[in-house]
């Protein structure tokens, strides 16, 4: 192609290609962003270049939930208002988003950052399972809710939380109305969580 | 054999990856196509109609159009969802084993149908056997036998004198049992006992219904799992994955 011809459009080539390596993002909406961000004005692409400089330097993990944050500890485990004696347990940090949106909890969460996944050979210790123990031992904590996803990782990751917390002190449930087997929380809709939310179960 | 624009199939999920956004590509593993890999649109949503046919160690009844590159899963209904599978956390360990051998003893577009069956049988008989140890070494035996690595246990693989009835050794880059004098040659070799060698041979053998008329105590399954893991890692030539899972689940309390 002789778009690479010359230093300008090696530039605008070079955006197009990044754009369309993020997700949901095919090489027309790739394009199209490109030649906007080229008409926009010098102060509006300063702001989105720091910000996406900013969200790789200065996010970290939450020392207690594993959640991103650039404080730490994160908003969320700072929060006195919030129910610190629960503890729901995520994949990842986009369920918390997910979670928050529905204004339906009001606990505290825990980031396992993946789920057991054994053909892929990612065991107990590859996820913040122990971190999450850790932070069961000193009592404060009287109910765990587990939100790892309804399929076959998420259940898996589930079932084994399960045995290793029941023989605390802890009420364990589980989010289980609503969400159909073999998906994610991540693309999960309000009205589902929701419901996922109150009709969680113990085990 | 050329495919039809569109065709459909029965299919046991084996493996399944991220492709992108709320996209999979599911890799089946078929009665008549062999192994094969086709992708499933945004089943990782909950809205998914297909999501919940489509999860890992389903027997479904799948429709596919030919695509550009990999085939596109239009339509699923579950044949059995093998529901204990799912939500036994033991259960489903051991199937992630067998489908993760599965998986790693097989090509794509290649048909063994009595695989296919072993493979069906093996998901079913974890589901009503509370016990998963019969099914899991009988599995492992007929892997062996059906990808063609069926390993010599009736005579000696090195000077192919009939074995007697001591302890021999099993092993794995030969492919069989070794006699007690060539063993000592062959440092890398598990030993097997008279008895050890007689459960491998009637597992070897059978059909899974005589095979499960055999009494295995635990200790002695677990000695054969030790060999044929062994065996079948030397085969792929790397760890089997899922294995350590299964220690490590053993290992909780
Ligand atoms: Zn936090
Ligand atoms: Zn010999």
């Amino acid at each position: 192609m002789n778009q690479q011809s010359t230093p300008t459009t090696g530039a605008i080539s070079q955006l197009i290609l990044e754009f369309s390596r993020l997700p949901g993002i095919g090489p027309k909406s790739a394009q199209r962003l490109a030649y906007h961000l080229l008409q926009a004005s010098e102060e509006q692409t300063k702001l989105l270049a720091n910000a996406i400089r900013q969200v790789k330097q200065e996010t970290r993990l939450c020392s207690v939930c594993f959640n991103v944050t650039d404080t730490d500890p994160c908003p969320i485990c700072r929060n006195d208002q919030r129910d610190h004696s629960q503890i729901c347990v995520v994949e990842q940090p986009q369920d918390i988003l997910a979670l928050e949106h529905t204004r339906s909890y009001y606990g505290l969460y825990h980031v396992l950052h993946g789920a057991i996944s054994p053909t892929e050979g990612i065991g107990a210790n590859d996820i913040k399972i122990n971190q999450l123990l850790e932070r069961l031992k000193d009592g404060s904590v009287t109910e765990v809710i587990l939100a790892t996803n309804t399929n076959l990782e998420g259940e898996q990751t589930a079932a084994y939380l399960n045995k290793l917390i029941s023989p605390l002190d802890i009420t364990i449930t589980r989010l289980a109305r609503g969400l159909p087997f073999g998906t994610e929380l991540e693309y999960a809709d309000d009205v589902t969580l929701t419901r996922a939310i109150e009709g969680r179960q113990p085990l | 054999m050329t495919k039809p624009r569109n065709y459909q199939t029965e299919a046991i999920i084996i493996k399944k990856t991220k492709l992108k956004e709320a996209d999979r590509i599911l890799t089946l593993y078929t009665p008549h196509l062999g192994k094969l890999q086709a992708v499933a649109k945004g089943v990782r949503r909950p809205r998914s109609k297909m999501a919940g046919h489509l999860e890992l160690l389903t027997h479904s009844q799948i429709s596919l159009a030919r695509g550009r590159n990999l085939d596109i899963i239009t339509g699923s209904q579950t044949i059995d969802s093998f529901l204990p599978l799912k939500t036994d956390l033991n259960l489903s360990s051991y199937a992630l084993y067998v489908i993760e051998l599965v998986n790693q003893f097989t090509v794509d577009d290649v048909e063994n149908y009595p695989l296919f069956q072993l493979l069906l049988e093996t998901l079913s008989h974890l589901c009503q056997q509370g016990d998963a140890e019969l099914p899991l070494r009988y599995f492992e035996l007929q892997l062996l036998n059906l990808t063609g690595y069926r390993p010599q246990l009736q005579k000696c693989v090195s000077c192919h004198s009939p074995l007697k009835a001591v302890t021999n050794s099993f092993c794995p880059h030969l492919g069989g049992v070794l006699c007690p004098g060539c063993a000592q040659h062959q440092p890398l070799s598990y030993p097997l006992s008279v008895n050890a060698l007689k459960v491998l041979r009637w597992l070897q053998n059978n059909d899974y219904t005589t095979a499960n008329r055999l009494k295995m105590d635990h200790q002695l399954s677990l000695k054969l799992e030790e060999i044929t893991r062994g065996y079948l890692s030397y085969l792929l030539e790397r760890e089997i994955k899922s294995a350590s899972w299964l220690d490590t689940i053993r290992q909780s309390p």
